[in-house]
């Protein structure tokens, strides 16, 4: 990998970057899995749990994406996401299908959480292009802050690469200033290796996090493919000086499970990347798993269900 | 038969696939059981067998490296040759054992038979002394037994070729390469054993045979560093415990020989074949 | 933004530790007439325990009943009640694994969650694994009904106390031999519990025998006459004395010594995982390993690359206390052993090698040192030859796989080496030709007990594990 100005060359064509993509280094997966379980037995305690659960909770996009959501499901979401318990932070955005997103800005009137809308045919991208493009303007014209895209995984499966770079800079433009998330469905892509071409395809097309799946295939989220994201992103930062975002989303219900990818974040990209900027849970159940074990680190007894909200 | 004066043989040394009279020189008589002179020999310098472990050790990458069926073709063959000599042969392990003809004709076939036996062995070591491990993780493991490197050999002493054959066949069945002192005072076999590997396609340098005096020769090879490891067989017994102390000094394998010459008429196992390879074992992970 | 993790310690009292321990003789706890030493905690220097250490005439009753134990239960015992007891072992190792563990770690000074993950799971495995040779060594293509040797004399290392016990012991009673072990001087608890669980799973008394002490034990030992096997783990120096001390006395003898592994790293490599593997290879227990990845041999078109990855990783690597959970490198485990790395490192920097040592903090008291990497380090430097058994890793480049082949080789040792590529032909390319008796491609530090494990050349001879360690400890 070069600076800037090469990497500018491998997108010139096809062929270009294919080459790039073909030429990053492979994934050994045994190898990923054993660091992954690795960071797993950090033993996170006391004061430094604390923290990480407060972060965490900070960097959760709240998110509901149901056929069966309603304007009350997501007004009930929003009240959540501004204040998760009393005195506690918002969370970084709620995440909605794009016609919710209206119903959303409204719920959450001027607080400081983002909303984030899925877009372009979410979650299996099977759409066209046009089609695609008016449900991102669509979303962004209802009040989305950020909008987490999917890539057309059949194009990446057969080898278009080309046109998943080319829709993911289209979006891009769309989105102008708005944050983008580009949806890897890791899930589908089945290998390591994939994971890691997908990761740069969404950073070299301008994505601005690259997230590992809808939430809506298994598995979703899991501690390697986090692990690799956040490895693409720090080597990106180390080509180019610029900071990118990884969001696991979709399986992530625990306190326990976040804290282990919070370690990844740590250790893998870097403190840089503890901030919300950088780095979003996609999630709705682990909201109270958090809060519940933050009650417990203060109280210095276990919590129980019915002392936080079920929403 | 007429009245004929024979062509007698000048005997060498059998040295990186020709065959040098000493660089010192230097000769010794041969005789045979009742001390009636049959040749001279040549008497192997520690230079001769410094010459020898250079050239076992320059040989080792090609033969080790050699495919298993290729090292059992080339190896029947030796005993194909060996067959066509069986009559040279026993006539020199009758003079030089003082047996009688027809048990000197049984120990040269037992001889042949056991080269064809160790010959048949080189492609199926692997899959006996081999294993794939079952390990309790993501990974292909599996084990090969591989070739020591260089084998020194002090053959037996009484037994001129049957016992020569016995040692030195697994030493090139494994994959390993020879540096062969030969009995000291029945050496005759020896040497034409060598013309027939000369003659056969073991490559030169694989078998080096020196004709000498053992105690002269044996602590040179003893603690040799290029040397891998030492077969005792034909030792001297009072120097045994010495030359394994020289062993020591560079963690050289020596085998597990009988202190009295064994009967190499007995059935063989695979002992020989097992101490001469080394086990190993190979890791790979598993995912996609 | 900074997140330091809290100290997270495992609890020290697990350990059970007694303020004194006795060696143990033909199923007796008993106090030994040698000198007794002090157990020292390498991460605080205060010692942990004193230990009752033989005499000669201790050794000679050790072996004496391993004789009689030999002869009148254990080698004339069934193949499967042998195997019985074994399993019995196998399960009470694992049933106190933490409390081996915590003990483990403050005796050797060995991060926690290696004795947890690593030394003590292992260890269980070994003897659940050998407990089902006990009744099927006919199988083992080693010949008909073979016969065990005898009376096993062991002497084993200080970096794997427990790991190394079992690796010696369960094969050894497999094959229906009886043992006296000594565990090494600087670490011998965790080897005395282990005796406490064979007297709990009512081993008759002298199948296996522990007798601490130092050098001068294992000598007698060894030396014994009624010994007829020996295993020895520890250094290429003291395995040439013990060969030597044993010519001509017919006593089978295998060697597991040292190592100065090439860790060979091509342009191709799935270089995150290289990086682990590389860490992994040299870090792991402090570099107190004999098959330690010591020389890193980066090919030159990605050196410059690798070094910063490898550099960044190594400084997340925490080094403190060894009971913390968190703590990646624990502490070296005596004085001498720390002086010994450091004069190693100090020729290092004094043949011109470029010195990089981990910025991690250290703790005041203790036996500690930065993980380290030498970068510009030629073959002829002692830092490439010398066996370091520390954190400090060697890195060398190379060209051509050919030259990273001859480099490899270029040493006496041969124990293991590391390949990383992608390309299949290439590993197994590679993997035929160096001469290592363990070879990892594409990972590395991995341990089985169907494994064989042993050295080439200088590292020693014998097997341990698998069919092939079966071998050792048989009269074939």
């Amino acid at each position: 990998m070069g600076g800037t100005t090469e990497l500018t060359d491998v997108t010139r064509d096809e062929a270009s970057l294919r080459r790039f993509l073909h030429g990053l280094p492979g994934v050994d997966a045994v190898g990923i899995e054993q660091r992954s379980a690795g960071l797993a037995t950090r033993s996170i305690k006391k004061a430094s749990k604390l923290w990480a659960i407060d972060t965490a909770i900070s960097m959760v996009d709240l998110t509901t994406l149901e056929g069966a959501d309603t304007p009350g499901k997501v007004r009930t979401l929003c009240a959540k996401a501004r204040q998760p318990e009393p005195g506690i932070p918002p969370v970084a955005a709620v995440c909605v299908y794009p016609d919710m997103v209206a119903t959303a800005k409204d719920a959450l009137g001027g607080a400081a959480v983002n909303i984030a809308s899925v877009a372009t045919a979410f979650p299996s991208g099977r759409s066209s292009l046009k089609v695609k493009i008016t449900d991102t303007e669509y979303a962004i014209a209802a009040g989305a802050t950020e909008v987490d895209m999917v890539i057309d995984r059949g194009a990446f499966l057969s080898g278009r690469y080309g046109q998943v770079f080319d829709e993911i800079r289209t979006i891009k433009a769309v989105c102008g200033d708005v944050h983008l998330k580009v949806i890897l469905e890791t899930g589908e892509l089945a290998t390591y290796d994939n994971v890691r071409r997908a990761s740069w395809l969404g950073l070299l097309a301008g994505g601005d996090f690259i997230k590992t799946s809808t939430g809506k295939v298994s598995p979703a989220a899991t501690l390697p493919v986090t692990n690799l994201m956040l490895q693409a992103v720090r080597d990106w930062h180390e080509v180019t000086g610029q900071h990118r975002g990884v969001k696991p989303a979709g399986g992530i219900r625990t306190t326990k499970d976040a804290i282990r990818h919070l370690v990844a974040v740590r250790e893998v990209a870097g403190e840089a990347w503890l901030t919300p900027d950088l780095f979003r849970f996609g999630a709705s159940s682990l909201l109270n798993d958090l809060l519940m074990q933050r009650r417990t680190q203060l109280d210095g007894h276990y919590s129980g269900p019915d002392y936080v909200s079920v929403d | 038969m007429s009245d004929r004066v024979t062509v007698s043989k000048t005997y060498k040394l059998y040295l990186g696939g020709a065959f040098p009279r000493s660089e010192s020189g230097r000769t010794y008589p041969v005789t045979d059981g009742k001390g009636r002179f049959l040749a001279n020999a040549a008497q192997a310098s520690r230079k001769d067998l410094r010459e020898a472990v250079v050239a076992a050790r320059g040989a080792f990458g090609k033969w080790s490296g050699a495919t298993a069926y290729n090292r059992g073709q080339v190896l029947y063959r030796v005993a194909e040759l060996l067959e066509g000599r069986r009559e040279q042969f026993a006539d020199e392990v009758a003079a030089g054992e003082g047996v009688p003809a027809k048990r000197a004709q049984a120990l040269v076939d037992a001889a042949v038979d056991r080269w064809v036996w160790y010959a048949g062995w080189t492609d199926k070591i692997a899959t006996v002394l081999g294993a794939a491990n079952p390990v309790a993780g993501p990974y292909f493991s599996f084990s090969v037994p591989e070739p020591t490197g260089v084998v020194g050999v002090l053959a037996p002493q009484r037994s001129s070729l049957l016992g020569l054959v016995s040692v030195l066949a697994p030493v090139l069945a494994v994959g390993a390469t020879a540096v062969v002192v030969t009995s000291q005072d029945r050496p005759l076999p020896a040497i034409t054993l060598s013309e027939v590997l000369a003659t056969s396609d073991v490559p030169g340098g694989v078998v080096n045979l020196l004709t000498g005096h053992t105690a002269e020769l044996a602590p040179w090879l003893a603690s040799h560093a290029d040397v891998n490891a030492l077969d005792l067989t034909g030792a001297p017994p009072e120097l045994r415990v010495d030359l394994e102390k020289s062993a020591a000094g560079t963690v050289k394998r020596v085998l597990r020989v009988p202190t009295t010459e064994p009967d190499w008429t007995d059935r063989p196992d695979i002992a020989r074949l097992r101490a001469l390879v080394e086990t190993k074992t190979v890791w790979h992970p598993m995912g996609v | 933004m900074t997140w330091e993790y809290a100290p997270a310690p495992e609890s020290a009292a697990i350990a059970n530790l007694k303020p004194s321990y006795r060696m143990f003789v033909d199923g007796e706890f008993v106090e030994g007439a040698g000198e007794p030493l002090k157990s020292v905690n390498p991460a605080t220097e205060e010692v942990l325990a004193e230990v009752s250490t033989a005499s000669a005439a201790d050794v000679d009753r050790a072996v004496k009943a391993a004789r009689r134990a030999h002869d009148k239960t254990w080698g004339r015992m069934p193949g499967a009640e042998r195997a019985k007891y074994i399993y019995r072992i196998a399960r009470m190792v694992a049933e106190r694994a933490r409390e081996l563990a915590v003990l483990e770690s403050l005796d050797n000074g060995k991060p926690i969650k290696e004795a947890r993950d690593t030394d003590v799971p292992t260890a269980a495995a070994h003897f659940f694994y050998h407990a089902g040779w006990a009744d099927k060594l006919d199988y083992a293509g080693l010949g008909p009904d073979p016969r065990p040797l005898g009376v096993a004399g062991q002497v084993i290392p200080w970096n794997f106390p427990l790991l190394m016990a079992s690796w010696k012991i369960a094969p050894a009673l497999a094959c229906g031999n009886t043992v006296v072990l000594k565990p090494a001087e600087t670490t011998p608890l965790t080897a005395l519990v282990l005796a406490e669980i064979i007297q709990q799973a009512e081993l008759p008394p002298g199948v296996v025998n522990i007798i601490p002490g130092a050098g001068d034990v294992g000598a007698e030992l060894v030396n014994h006459p009624g010994v007829n096997k020996v295993a020895f783990t520890g250094s290429t120096e003291v395995g040439k004395v013990i060969q030597s001390a044993l010519a001509g006395t017919g006593k089978k003898l295998t060697l597991e010594l040292g190592g100065k592994a090439a860790n060979i790293v091509f342009d191709d490599a799935p270089l995150d995982q290289a990086v682990e593997g590389i860490v992994n290879g040299i870090f792991f227990n402090q570099g107190h390993v004999c098959c330690a990845g010591s020389r890193l041999l980066l090919q030159e078109s990605i050196a410059e690359e690798f070094l910063a990855k490898l550099h960044a990783r190594v400084s997340t690597l925490r080094v403190g206390d060894p009971l913390d959970k968190n703590t990646d490198v624990g502490a070296i485990n005596s004085r001498d052993q720390l002086t010994k790395i450091q004069d190693l490192v100090a020729s290092g920097e004094q043949e011109g090698a470029e010195r990089w040592s981990s910025p991690c903090p250290l703790p005041d008291k203790g036996f500690y040192f930065a993980p380290t990497v030498f970068a510009n380090v030629t073959q002829s430097m002692r830092i490439a030859r010398e066996e370091i058994f520390g954190p400090v890793l060697s890195v060398l480049t190379f060209r051509t796989p050919a030259e990273a082949l001859a480099k490899a080789n270029n040493t006496p040792y041969g124990l293991s080496a590391g390949v990383w590529t992608e390309k299949g032909s290439r590993i197994l390319w590679m993997a035929d030709r160096l001469r290592a008796g363990v070879v990892w491609a594409n990972t590395f530090n991995r341990f089985d007990p169907t494994a064989p494990f042993g050295g080439y050349q200088e590292s020693g001879f014998g097997r341990e594990g698998g069919r092939a360690g079966l071998e050792a400890y048989l009269d074939v």
